[in-house]
């Protein structure tokens, strides 16, 4: 990594239909892959609803695209943090997200979780050490 | 300090594009330096000429147009935004087989790697959105 390295959050805090955003979001993070800075993803409030499993958009004429989520891991996007409250506020648990994974080069290519659960206290800190968030 | 500023609602519908032209305004006479402004989603409607607001109410891609000769601003386009809502320039046009254009010529369309770009080379980049 380069001394222009940067820590980029992209923080989702949309339903993903309904609007745009979220759609808009990942294809930022995609292309922002390529400038190899040190990135992570944050869910809150709808935003929570992009990764659930079993999208099906099949009645509203929409693109599912959460299918785009489970490749984050090979654009290097591994850190997707994901808010405690957030979820239980909806009624949801980590069991309803789909399971986002990325895979270790230093450790033999391990398949590791990409979601990290934090409460909102947590993810606070973690955007403050942020240099740059975008907020969709 | 060296801003980027991202703008992702169009114009009119929503108070964030008249909040960035005003900051960006604001912090150009401050004596900062504006690397780019980026529009993004609904917020490259920003950009094209076509406009006809009333005569009695604030010209918002005109104002953009005339900050941005004045100062000499990087005002850039998303192009994978632009195409979706029919924003387009000659280049576009010829690519897509259009047969207008309606982009003002302050503007130019480009993709997301600027926006990345922006970010990566200013101090700040802010972001006006809903």
């Amino acid at each position: 990594m380069s001394e222009d390295t940067k820590k980029f959050m992209y923080l989702n805090r949309r339903a993903p239909y309904g609007t745009i955003y979220a759609w808009e979001s990942l294809e930022v993070v995609l292309i922002g892959a390529a400038f190899e800075q040190d990135v992570s993803l944050a869910f809150v409030d709808d935003g929570v609803y992009q990764i659930v499993k079993g999208q099906d958009t099949g009645e509203v004429d929409m693109k599912n695209f959460s299918p785009t989520y489970s490749a984050l891991g090979d654009y290097e996007v591994t850190k997707l943090y994901v808010e405690k409250e957030s979820l239980e506020e909806r009624g949801l648990t980590l069991d309803d997200l789909m399971h986002l994974t990325w895979e270790d080069e230093d450790e033999d290519w391990a398949e590791k979780d990409s979601i990290r659960l934090v409460s909102r206290e947590e993810l606070a800190k973690v955007m403050e050490g942020q240099d740059v968030v975008f907020s969709f | 300090m060296k801003f980027s500023i991202q703008i992702n609602e169009g114009p009119y519908q929503h108070q964030a594009a008249d909040s960035a032209y005003l900051f960006t305004k604001a912090a150009l006479e401050k004596g900062h330096e504006i690397f780019r402004v980026f529009f993004y989603h609904d917020g490259v409607g920003n950009s094209t000429r076509l406009t006809t607001p009333p005569q009695d109410d604030r010209n918002i891609v005109k104002r953009w147009a005339e900050l941005g000769e004045q100062y000499s601003l990087d005002l850039v386009v998303c192009v994978a935004a632009a195409q979706r809502r029919g924003i387009v320039d000659d280049g576009e046009a010829q690519r897509n087989g259009k047969d207008a254009t309606n982009i003002d010529p302050h503007f130019r369309i480009s993709g997301l790697g600027q926006l990345i770009e922006a970010a990566v080379q200013s101090d700040r980049l802010v972001v006006f959105g809903d």
